[in-house]
């Protein structure tokens, strides 16, 4: 069986873009993001040295988000998610640090459009002011009911990340958001 | 509106990012106590008009516990600091001191 994402290519056009990102590789590494041994592995996987805390680096086809002081999350394409896991997993085999693929939980979302900041700002408590939050920061919160983590990858646009389980209520929730008839013209 | 800031993160979260977890700095009597310290340990809990010092969690966020220092009444936020100790840290006692200066002190 082929995979497929939750979205399954639905998306919504209103007073933002909201499109299925697509299959994509996640890897969840949970480690001592102080240990170099950690850093060259992600390294090698990334092309790229780990983020500051709450930042999200891009490398070619991959990028790296600090998730939390003992959690980076890394983003590569679909079909090296496993190779890019047991290559991790091999670097760290004498280290107490796990690698998983965790491709298949996520669900995750590119917004586009002026409106985004207001679209978000309806259902989170972080502050979404530009000033507030820059580009390429990662935020972990929640939106409506569900934990997000979203960054600005310019000012038009957009990546939202969350569980699987809660794409399709998370496809409804923006949509509603981003109604037009329900635009803010806030930010 | 309660703002706390994680030290775990650095953010600013609103209260619904997080979730309480009560009373910090608790001493954990368990097996081999005394009736009396398990009772308290279980049952009995500080509800202060003033300053309090409490666990949280960032649930919604990076996942990791801390502990505040807050009024209970105004929603004044004195610090933030690491989970990893006993005892709030000296310069925040200090700063509620000067702060609050009828407060009784820190006691566990």
């Amino acid at each position: 069986m082929s995979s497929v994402t939750v979205l399954q290519g639905a998306g919504f056009d209103g007073a933002i873009e909201i499109r299925d990102a697509g299959l994509l590789g996640m890897i969840t590494l949970r480690g001592d993001l102080a240990s170099p041994t950690l850093n060259a592995a992600v390294k090698t996987a990334t092309g790229t040295a780990p983020p500051e805390m709450g930042q999200i680096v891009h490398a070619d086809a991959q990028s790296c988000a600090w998730m939390s002081p003992d959690e980076l999350m890394i983003f590569a394409p679909y079909a090296q998610a496993d190779e890019i896991t047991a290559q991790i997993t091999g670097d760290l085999a004498d280290h107490h640090a796990l690698a998983v693929n965790v491709s298949d939980a996520r669900a995750v979302f590119d917004l586009s459009g002026n409106a985004i900041r207001d679209v978000l700002s309806k259902g989170t408590p972080v502050d979404l002011s530009p000033d507030a939050l820059g580009l390429n920061v990662v935020r972990r919160t929640r939106l409506g009911q569900v934990a997000v983590a979203f960054w600005f990858t310019s000012e038009t646009t957009a990546r939202l990340v969350c569980f699987r389980s809660v794409g399709a209520y998370m496809l409804t929730w923006l949509s509603t958001a981003a109604d037009p008839a329900a635009q803010v013209d806030y930010h | 509106m309660l703002h706390l800031t994680c030290p775990n993160c650095g953010q600013m979260v609103d209260e619904t990012d997080l979730h309480a977890g009560g009373q910090a700095h608790i001493t954990r009597h368990g097996a081999g106590a005394s009736d009396a310290d398990f009772e308290d340990y279980l049952f009995m809990r500080k509800n202060p008009k003033g300053v309090h010092f409490e666990r949280w969690r960032h649930v919604y966020g990076c996942g990791k516990w801390f502990h505040a220092a807050r009024c209970t009444t105004t929603l004044q936020v004195f610090g933030t600091y690491s989970a990893q100790t006993l005892t709030p840290p000296k310069p925040l006692i200090t700063k509620i001191k000067k702060l609050r200066p009828e407060w009784e002190g820190f006691e566990k």
